[in-house]
């Protein structure tokens, strides 16, 4: 009997995840590929919503054709379009496609992404956002009235460790435990000592923790990310490391494959963010004895 | 206080385009603060106009466009000088400019361009710290609100976006959320912002909005 990755999270096995981003268009051809190449070597895999507010091809959309190839999706759901009307719905459409994992984020502001004259919505928040889903599964909408048909859900939420201050973040953090997120993806660890001394502040929430891993695919994405991303921080001497490598494919396989080690005994799981790289996540998990 | 900017000059007077005779028409408040239709804009804008060859019947600058009694006691003592336009460009907000509109029946130009809400800083400098959501929740908040100063409103917190203390959508601006939590640690409030506040109740802010004022009411 194959488990559910919300049994794999009761149950504390440590948890593999990795993730896809839908095309602009309908070609879903190499979506799948991934998918299939990550099948048996990842517990679920994310399937994000129009990430950094460029419109794709829907998360719902490709979580269910994910699902039809026997890979169990995490479908991103984000407040930035759709109202609690839409939400709730998009909510219902998800278990009615027998879709379980639901990632809740805030998103991107749209003038951030391809559309910038969009309107923003934002009409909830994260944390709104999982309460109301915690609602549903109850029977009821957040209108009080009664579903046909109750939904059953397993979400997820973010958390970054690196933000400084970090206070803001941890108080966030609790209140989406409290409404009712049964696991966290971060965003991406690089210093591992920091990650533990987050791990110390957060471990009397008792929640699952994911820590992300994103590949480093060269100097200047690591700079670039250093320079405009919150909350990551690449230190030089990683960055020196995939600067004087003769093939560094391999040197991010290094690089991701000794953190995870690193991580084993600190975070409930890994998250790896392949950014288009997802043909080398088996190897990462080989090099990672995982 | 009403915040606006003024159009592009050739935007107005492609509006103007086959008008030959204009009213302009300023504000003595925000507008007058704004310098988008006090005295001295609104006698600039006259030059402008004159340059190109319209003629002016006059350039006033009333106390306010926004106050329908007030637009109508002026059409009255002005009637032929603005019946006699072809067009009234309102140098004010857009509240003035459909006032004016309400008030006298004419054509109506707006000069400007209506931003926001917004405080006056120092001379010139106005920022917007009120998003008029009609259910104000400062005192959870420390004074800050987050409907007007996180670009996503959002209600429990930062998004996670901010990066040495800037907003994700312009890094020329405080984290609204940074602001509320380091006023909340100063005056040891944090447990405001633990609390888990609800969704907006957008039924409070359904357009157009218009209120009777009880005292008047009962009058």
């Amino acid at each position: 009997m194959i488990m559910t990755l919300k049994e794999k999270i009761s149950s504390r096995k440590f948890i593999i995840t990795s993730e896809i981003g839908p095309p602009k268009g309908i070609d879903v051809k190499s979506n799948l590929e991934e998918a299939l190449m990550l099948k048996d070597r990842v517990d679920a895999v994310n399937v994000t919503d129009s990430q950094s507010a460029v419109m794709r091809l829907g998360s719902l959309a490709v979580s269910r054709l994910l699902k039809e190839e026997g890979v169990e999706p995490i479908y991103q759901l984000t407040c930035r379009d759709r109202n609690r009307i839409a939400l709730q719905s998009d909510a219902l459409s998800a278990a009615a496609l027998g879709i379980e994992n639901v990632l809740v984020l805030t998103g991107d502001h749209p003038s951030r992404g391809d559309h910038p004259a969009a309107k923003p919505v934002f009409d909830l928040d994260s944390v709104q956002l999982i309460n109301t889903l915690k609602g549903l599964e109850t029977g009821k909408d957040m209108a009080g009235k009664e579903l046909k048909g109750v939904p059953s859900f397993c979400i997820g939420a973010v958390v970054n460790p690196g933000a400084d201050p970090l206070e803001p973040e941890l108080i966030k953090f609790e209140k989406k435990v409290k409404a009712g997120a049964s696991f966290f993806q971060t965003q991406g660890v690089y210093d591992v000592d920091a990650f533990a001394a987050f791990m110390d502040k957060v471990k009397s929430f008792d929640t699952c923790v994911i820590a992300g891993i994103i590949l480093i695919k060269s100097p200047d994405m690591a700079r670039f990310m250093n320079k405009n991303v919150a909350g990551i921080f690449i230190p030089d001497k990683l960055i020196e490391e995939i600067e004087n490598a003769p093939d560094r494919q391999h040197k991010a396989v290094e690089i991701a494959a000794r953190t995870i080690k690193d991580l084993k005994g600190l975070a409930h799981g890994v998250h790896i963010m392949s950014l288009g790289w997802n043909k080398l996540v088996p190897r990462i998990l080989d090099k990672a004895g995982l | 206080m009403i915040i606006t900017r003024q159009k592009p000059i050739d935007d107005i007077l492609k509006c103007l385009d086959g008008i030959e005779k204009v009213f302009i028409v300023g504000c003595t408040q925000c507008a007058t603060i704004c310098k988008t239709g006090g005295e001295e804009e609104v006698k600039s804008m006259r030059q402008v106009l004159e340059g190109k060859g319209k003629k002016v019947a006059a350039a006033e600058v009333w106390d306010t466009p926004c106050n329908l009694l007030e637009v109508k006691k002026r059409f009255r003592d002005g009637k032929d000088a603005i019946s006699g336009s072809g067009a009234v460009l309102v140098m004010s907000c857009g509240d003035g400019a459909h006032t004016v509109c309400a008030g006298t029946g004419m054509n109506v130009v707006p000069a400007n361009d209506t931003l926001f809400l917004g405080q006056s800083e120092r001379a010139g400098r106005f920022n917007e710290v009120c998003a008029l959501c009609g259910d104000c929740t400062l005192f959870m908040t420390g004074g800050y609100c987050p409907n007007a100063l996180c670009p996503k409103g959002l209600q429990n917190g930062p998004c996670g976006g901010a990066k040495d203390g800037k907003c994700e959508v312009n890094p020329e601006i405080d984290c609204g959320w940074l602001l509320i939590y380091n006023r909340l640690k100063d005056a040891g409030k944090l447990d405001n912002m633990k609390k888990i506040m609800p969704p907006k109740d957008h039924s409070r802010s359904i357009r157009p909005r218009r209120i009777i004022v009880d005292a008047v009411r009962k009058r």
